[in-house]
């Protein structure tokens, strides 16, 4: 059966680490780091829910979750925002145009994220013309200079900038199978455009909005790479904290355990967002 | 066709703005006569001189490139496999471990397989990355491939094997050459992906390997220096020259890339 090698590999390489991972979140830590063995001097089975308990007991974790949602969330209304009339505009263009101002689009997902990552370094950074630029207009009010770079002004505008591209695609995808003539009905009978837009365009391009907030969401939840570069010391998400525990504490229950929850997190919004998205379709369409 | 708002062109224009005015002045200022990467003050090749003469760089480039061969290859013949199966056949299990490695947060995938190959004692480095780097590229390469079939016509198969061809030559002589552009494309995007990826590579390379991404890293977490603008631009050069030709060869690369989003 040709579906044998690749459904082995991925058992093998996919399926039983993250397995593994679960089974590791309710061990205890190692001397040394690592995992404790699995059967301790006494013969004891050792697993406990020690890393899931300290989850709800010590504040500070709730808080990294709820941090890590708020910048995620911020990050897919901005997304949403810029990326709303980018597709709109995308999908009224001649169709000759549309794969050319697609292709614009992806292209930059396709380059290195630690690129887009270092250009934001480069125009944040406390020599280039933007920050002096700020810092003066601020002078002129008797305002302290702020730093733009090592802030969560620049986790959240990069954040945005390697997103966008996944609210544009799915956005898309959707305004370009509306039906126009429902536009010009609607004007006929005399709606004007902003009426046209709420009362039309928007609920019917809804399964899009959807599908880009998952899209933009989930994968901002677990980032670590840009607070880990351009953040200060107060933009520590759950990346980096997964990051911690398993490069610098060492402790990898606990890592499971967070990876666990973001993971568990991870597949509850993409299942909820394609329960609702197919939900908002079926009644759009009735 | 209707004139577009004035408001939208300018909006969707600032969009555009954004999304390339970044990368431009990482291209812009690998050219700077300045270490500072603030303004500009005269052009210069000195930065790609300094690369070239980096043996670090170099021998991450190198290890980039081990890798990057060697996880497109194997992630082309299985996600090929993967993209063919789950055209002819209705699968459950399949496309969820398909999917599954694009959809969730890419840390994850990096410190279970961290904890897996630890546990394994499965030595960090080249191999567990390219490991590592396999299991996300078949889906891309099973999704361009099962893209090009659903545009196929799949009777041609069915007649060489009623002209009496095994599985495998009508496979080989009949479907092979007709997805043949999917395949390619999809080789290209996975030795992209490989070349680009730093979270996954992060968590699975150990001390001793450093790629590419790993070794940028390590550059800007010290500080701002032009050779990483020099490094970029050749690295988006080539990324950029591989993706076109991918979309060249298969044109259906673009939409399924979108499918594949929405």
């Amino acid at each position: 059966m040709v579906s044998g090698p690749p459904l082995a590999f991925l058992l093998v390489f996919f399926a039983a680490p993250t397995l593994i991972m679960v089974l590791a979140s309710f061990r205890s830590p190692g001397e040394f780091g690592g995992l404790a063995p699995l059967v301790d001097a006494s013969g004891r089975i050792d697993l406990n829910v020690d890393g899931y308990a300290r989850l709800v007991t010590e504040p500070v974790f709730a808080q990294v979750f709820v941090k890590s949602a708020g910048y995620a969330a911020l990050t897919t209304l901005v997304c949403l925002l810029l990326g709303y009339p980018l597709a709109t505009l995308i999908a009224r263009s001649a169709k000759k145009h549309r794969d050319l101002l697609l292709l614009l689009v992806i292209l930059p997902f396709w380059s290195n994220f630690l690129i887009r990552i270092y250009a934001w370094m480069i125009i944040l950074g406390p020599n280039a013309a933007l920050a002096r630029l700020v810092n003066r207009a601020l002078a002129a009010f008797g305002a302290d200079p702020v730093p733009l770079l090592f802030s969560a002004f620049a986790v959240l505008v990069c954040l945005v900038y390697v997103s966008l591209p996944f609210m544009v695609l799915p956005l898309y995808a959707n305004l370009e199978k509306h039906d126009r003539t429902l536009l010009d009905a609607a004007q006929d009978l005399g709606a004007n455009a902003w009426q046209r837009f709420w009362r039309i365009t928007f609920p019917l391009s809804l399964p899009g909005v959807y599908a880009g907030a998952a899209l933009v969401f989930i994968p901002a939840l677990g980032v670590f790479a840009i607070p880990d570069i351009l953040g200060g010391p107060d933009d520590t998400l759950i990346g980096n904290l997964i990051k911690q525990q398993f490069l610098e504490t060492r402790d990898w229950p606990f890592g499971s355990v967070l990876s666990i929850v973001l993971t568990a997190a991870a597949l509850a919004l993409a299942g909820g967002a394609t329960w609702v998205a197919r939900r908002s379709g079926g009644a759009s369409r009735a | 066709m209707r004139k577009s708002d004035p408001w939208l062109r300018a909006s969707a224009l600032v969009a555009y703005a954004f999304l390339y005015v970044p990368l431009a002045i990482v291209v812009v200022y690998s050219f700077n006569d300045s270490r500072l990467n603030a303004e500009w003050v005269g052009f210069t090749l000195d930065w790609y001189r300094k690369l070239a003469g980096d043996g670090a760089m170099i021998a991450a480039a190198g290890n980039s490139l081990v890798i990057g061969i060697s996880a497109s290859v194997v992630s082309t013949v299985l996600g090929t496999m993967a993209g063919v199966a789950m055209h002819r056949y209705r699968l459950r299990v399949l496309p969820l471990l398909i999917l599954a490695p694009i959809a969730i947060p890419e840390i994850l995938t990096g410190v279970s397989l961290l904890i897996f190959f630890v546990m394994l004692n499965v030595t960090l480095g080249l191999v567990s990355v390219a490991i590592a780097h396999i299991t996300f590229c078949i889906g891309f390469v099973a999704i361009v491939v099962r893209a090009r079939l659903a545009g196929m016509d799949e009777t041609l198969t069915e007649a060489a094997r009623d002209c009496g061809a095994s599985p495998w030559n009508a496979f080989r002589y009949v479907t092979l050459p007709l997805i043949m552009p999917g395949v390619i494309a999809g080789a290209l995007m996975a030795f992209t992906l490989s070349i680009d990826d730093f979270v996954i590579t992060f968590f699975t390379a150990g001390a001793g390997t450093i790629t590419l991404p790993l070794q940028i890293y390590s550059m800007i977490k010290i500080s701002v220096t032009p050779e990483v603008n020099a490094v970029s631009t050749l690295l988006m050069l080539l990324t950029l020259v591989l993706i076109i030709a991918a979309a060249r060869i298969s044109p259906t690369l673009l939409r399924s890339t979108q499918e594949s989003t929405s």
